[in-house]
């Protein structure tokens, strides 16, 4: 029997689960296509909409600086309404795992890297340790950990003038692990408690060396995994203060555990999830998709559907791909504008307004992705996240709501007109 | 503020270092004056070949008989910076035969060890050598870590009584009398062992003799003395690929040609190169185009190279010299060999001499012929020991232990750190207290090893980087620049450990910038977002002076009382007063390490 869905998602990040939640709400059958592990748990978990407009930042309510952005931006071409429902669809999937959803504007949190950036969304493990809060701080590191240095931290959030007080200390870790224990295996000692870690945690700090009379303790984000509140609160109530989390680099806590969350909102949501196999083409007729074709260890195998999202990711997640000549999208080869000297593509400086940042396919209004001419490649195909293009998420701190916008509104246009 | 030594040596290459040590372990008061850090001129960018003297067999054979000579010596002095690759002369079908048999022969006369392999004997040591090629010779090249060397040499000649000045540029060559008697150095930023003066401060250095050991520089300093020193800086590029596609130095059978050599070092192997005149030895086009020519030129002999992933490109410049009376008009004619340059005997101009030409692998030759003839000037009666006696890390090592016992980290890891290390091994990571994670996973580099190198050079952490290869894999420092920042702290304070991360940040985007495209076009953009995203670490107030409205921001579902949640309770603001016996131990452990 073959494979066949009103709508398929190409893509398991937050634009192809938010596409596929937004397309599944239109009443439509849905299928997402997901093949390797998501790039979250490469990211913060955090949710950013917008931070920077060319390097001027933070900025603290993004929804007045989207006009400020070039034409070609997604989010110019979706508009502030498909941010709004696009963060609707992210807050029904997180619930009360996330905070920020009382207001428009931007959160300052601090990040490993001692610095504060804004963020729209935030897990509420983070949400007491705000920056844009003011509440005397001290961080906690630990001696084995190379990713956060917290006196360094510390320091570096003093210079940078945030309205409270400071402190950072180093403490070992209760439980001696082999020298490059990561951060997961931390967690996990917290989660099951294992030779009482919380309490013999919390007799470190007490006992660190501070004269900050501290309203909150923060640590790199740790503090367990599946008992992670259980933690927290036990470590409060040892302390004192409250307690919060710094979002880290990979392997990220925050970030998987926000694949989970997206991937539990899946399943409730009745869509359909083929894991594991990469796409790899497309059959079309009369300026449409009939179907993408996925390999399954060296078989070709057609999924078919009326409407397809493309939500492959940017250049991390390989959506886009390159070589000395050329940038290119491929599975349906479309169209991906980018200067021919490839030293065009990059800066001199490391953190530049560099094209490749923005390189992705271009859509037209109804985000479908076009050609050299500006039409549409295919009458239902559309694309969102990171495979668009105009966009340099990384500057703007944009990367969650981009997907976000975009996914809402290509889901939600597939499904209508799947289902019309 | 004046200071006076028997000899003073411009120039912290490995030429420079080598003539430092080999005149501080005979007894001479020595000072060395390095514009950079150690390595910061041709040194720390060649593409790490050590020559069995292969190359130039047929046409420099004199420096061929030099190169077989010292090659031979390094390895037992410098064991733990040498990794004996061998080498190959890979003949494709469109090579000349008569070519081949010269090189053959070439090698024999100059008493290199060569033998002919068959093609399938060839690719059964090195299998992605292409399918078609005819033959190879198989000669004594490998692989030698030029950081490594000249630090370990600067170490020896402190060890015997030098000094070394890094970030100390020489501003002027001092003359009294038609006699060279010193020179003026200007100190620049720098922190570690090696640098003494302060920022801006320019201080007289007086020596009985000065020897211009500064390469591609030397006409420089040779005008400042008033002479001419007709250096031909030429420039090479060198592109780095993600492995190591090949374990033996693989050249191109043919002669003098670009892109014709692949050198595998440490985890990586380097295309090169090459061989174009610049006039400014500091300022000169780094084009795509070369970047292109290594990998469709090599491609012939390793056909996987053309959709291999390289990591960056980096150009150096050779200090190539030659009497001017020879008049060679393309630069890959001039010779390789080196030449002392006494300024008495050549231009009326006593107290100098400049050391121009050769080659990293004949350094030691170079330094031990320059320090006799500064000892005859000086009417110093001492023999030269440098080819007997091991540089410090090459003494005595046994590699038959196991390390991840010993140190208590992961096999692969403790290997890596032993061969970088040698013998001082021991006393890295021996001696180190407290935890010792890795901090660069590429390069398997761990904390112990990091510090060893922050009390080496300072708080400058390219020069960390060049100490122990950390930054230098394939992520090209995405995950571990701000590791290496951290490990400053707290010897310094925050504010250096971030202009630190930003400086290694930046050098390490320079080379990756010829690389942008696939695999490490992707690797970019995820180091992009992890530092600009993650880290905003390109919007970080900090860095500016425009204060933030901080009230401007959300405060938190709650608001302000989100903060105030959690007051401290007496009890635990009482013990929070009280210093703890182990964290204050950690702290000292940190700053005597």
């Amino acid at each position: 029997m073959p494979i066949r869905e009103d709508v398929l998602v190409v893509g398991g990040g937050i634009a192809g689960s938010t596409a596929a939640l937004a397309a599944s709400e239109t009443g439509a059958t849905v299928r997402l296509l997901s093949h390797k592990k998501s790039t979250l748990r490469q990211a913060s978990g955090l949710v950013d909409v917008l931070g920077a407009v060319d390097g001027d930042g933070p900025i603290a309510n993004p929804f007045e600086a989207i006009e400020r952005l070039p034409d070609d931006h997604p989010y110019r071409v979706v508009g502030a309404e498909s941010i709004h429902e696009g963060l609707r669809f992210f807050d029904d999937v997180a619930g009360d795992v996330y905070a920020g959803g009382h207001t428009d504007h931007n959160a300052l949190v601090l990040t490993h890297g001692g610095t504060i950036k804004p963020t729209a969304r935030y897990p509420d493990s983070v949400a007491p340790g705000l920056a844009s809060a003011a509440a005397d701080t001290l961080l906690v590191g630990f001696a084995g950990l190379t990713d956060f240095d917290a006196p360094v931290a510390a320091d570096h959030l003093a210079a940078t003038g945030v309205p409270f007080e400071v402190d950072g200390v180093t403490v070992r870790f209760p439980i001696e692990f082999r020298d490059d224990a990561r951060t997961t295996r931390l967690a996990k000692a917290l989660d099951a408690d294992e030779d009482h870690a919380r309490k013999r945690l919390a007799g470190a700090i007490a006992d660190a060396d501070t004269d900050l009379d501290y309203d909150r303790v923060g640590f790199p984000a740790m503090l367990g995994d599946d008992h992670a509140a259980a933690v927290r609160d036990e470590l409060a109530d040892r302390l004192g203060a409250a307690v919060f989390e710094i979002p880290t680099g990979p392997p990220s806590l925050l970030g998987m555990q926000l694949e989970d969350l997206l991937f539990d909102a899946l399943d409730e949501a009745g869509v359909r999830i083929s894991a594991g196999n990469p796409a790899v083409g497309y059959e079309a007729a009369d300026g449409r998709l009939e179907s993408v074709t996925v390999d399954r260890r060296g078989q070709n195998v057609p999924y078919h559907a009326a409407e397809v999202v493309l939500a492959t990711g940017g250049l991390v997640g390989k959506g886009i791909d390159s070589d000395r000549e050329s940038v290119t999208e491929p599975i349906f080869d479309c169209h991906v504008p980018h200067p021919s000297d490839r030293y065009a593509w990059s800066e001199d400086e490391a953190f530049g307004d560099h094209a490749f940042a923005r390189f992705g396919v271009v859509p037209d209004d109804d985000l479908r992705p076009t050609d050299e001419a500006a039409e549409p490649h295919f009458e239902n195909l559309r694309a969102a996240g990171g495979v668009l293009g105009g966009a340099d998420v990384a500057r703007e701190k944009s990367a969650a709501g981009v997907s976000l916008a975009t996914g809402a509104y290509a889901g939600r246009r597939a499904g209508e007109e799947a289902t019309r | 503020m004046s200071k006076r030594s028997r000899v003073l040596v411009i120039g912290g290459g490995s030429t420079g270092c080598g003539i430092a040590r080999d005149l501080a372990m005979r007894g001479v008061d020595v000072t060395l004056v390095e514009k950079g850090n150690l390595t910061h001129g041709t040194t720390g960018r060649m593409h790490g070949l050590l020559h069995s003297g292969g190359r130039y067999a047929v046409s420099d054979q004199a420096s061929a008989e030099e190169c077989i000579q010292e090659n031979r010596v390094l390895r037992r002095i410098a064991s733990h910076c040498v990794e004996m690759t061998g080498g190959l002369f890979v003949q494709r079908p469109e090579d000349a035969d008569e070519y081949f048999e010269q090189k053959l022969d070439g090698c024999r006369e100059c008493g290199i060890p060569a033998e002919v392999l068959s093609a399938a004997e060839a690719r059964e040591i090195e299998p992605y050598l292409a399918e078609d090629i005819e033959r190879a010779i198989r000669v004594p090249d490998g692989a030698i870590d030029p950081f490594r060397l000249c630090v370990a040499n600067a170490a020896d000649a402190v060890e015997h009584g030098a000094r070394v000045e890094t970030h100390s540029e020489v501003t002027d060559v001092l003359v009294e009398d038609g006699e060279v008697v010193g020179v003026e150095v200007e100190h620049a930023a720098g922190s570690g062992k090696y640098v003494h003066g302060h920022p801006g401060e320019t201080e007289k250095l007086y020596a009985d003799y000065v020897v211009n050991a500064t390469g591609a520089w030397a006409g420089q300093i040779g005008e400042m003395a008033g002479v001419e020193v007709a250096v031909r800086p030429s420039k090479g590029v060198m592109t780095i690929m993600n492995v190591r596609q090949v374990d033996t130095v693989i050249n191109r059978c043919r002669p003098k040609g670009d892109a014709d050599i692949v050198v595998p070092h440490e985890t990586t192997c380097i295309l090169g190169t090459t061989d174009e005149e610049v006039e400014d030895p500091e300022d000169y086009p780094e084009e795509g185009w070369e970047v292109d020519l290594m990998i469709d030129t090599l491609s012939e002999l390793v056909p996987i190279l053309d959709e291999a992933r390289t990591i960056r490109s980096f150009w150096g410049v050779r200090p190539l010299y030659e009497p001017p009376e020879v008049g060679s008009e393309d630069p890959t004619d001039i010779t390789r060999d080196f030449f002392l340059l006494d300024h008495d005997e050549r231009d009326g101009l006593p107290g100098m001499a400049s050391i121009v030409g050769g080659k990293l692998t004949t350094y030691r030759m170079m330094a031990e012929q320059i320090s006799d003839h500064v000892c005859e000037k000086l009417g110093v009666d001492a023999e030269c020991h440098t080819a007997e006696e091991p540089l410090p890390g090459s003494e005595d090592f046994s590699v038959l232990r196991e390390w991840m016992d010993e140190f208590g980290l992961r096999s692969p890891i403790g290997k890596r750190s032993a061969q970088r290390l040698g013998s001082r091994t021991d006393e890295v990571l021996g001696e180190w207290d407290g935890p010792n994670p890795t901090v660069c996973e590429c390069e398997a580099v761990t904390r112990a090893e990091i510090n060893d190198a922050i009390d080496d050079a300072g708080s400058e952490l390219n020069a960390v980087r060049l100490r122990t290869r950390a930054s230098m894999g394939n992520c090209q420092g995405a995950f571990c620049c701000h590791r290496m920042a951290n490990e400053l702290s707290p010897e310094y304070d925050e504010s250096v450990a971030r202009k630190a991360l930003d400086d290694l940040y930046q050098e390490r985007w320079k080379g990756e910038r010829h690389a942008l495209w696939g695999e490490q076009l992707s690797q970019a953009m995820l180091k992009h977002l992890l530092h600009a995203t993650t880290m905003n670490r390109d919007g970080d107030p900090a860095k500016t002076d425009e204060p933030v409205d901080f009230t401007a921001f959300d405060a938190g579902p709650d608001g302000e009382a989100a903060a105030g949640n959690g007051q401290r309770s007496e009890d635990a603001v009482a013990d929070g007063g009280i210093t703890d016996e182990t964290n204050a131990g950690e702290g000292a452990a940190d700053a005597d390490s």
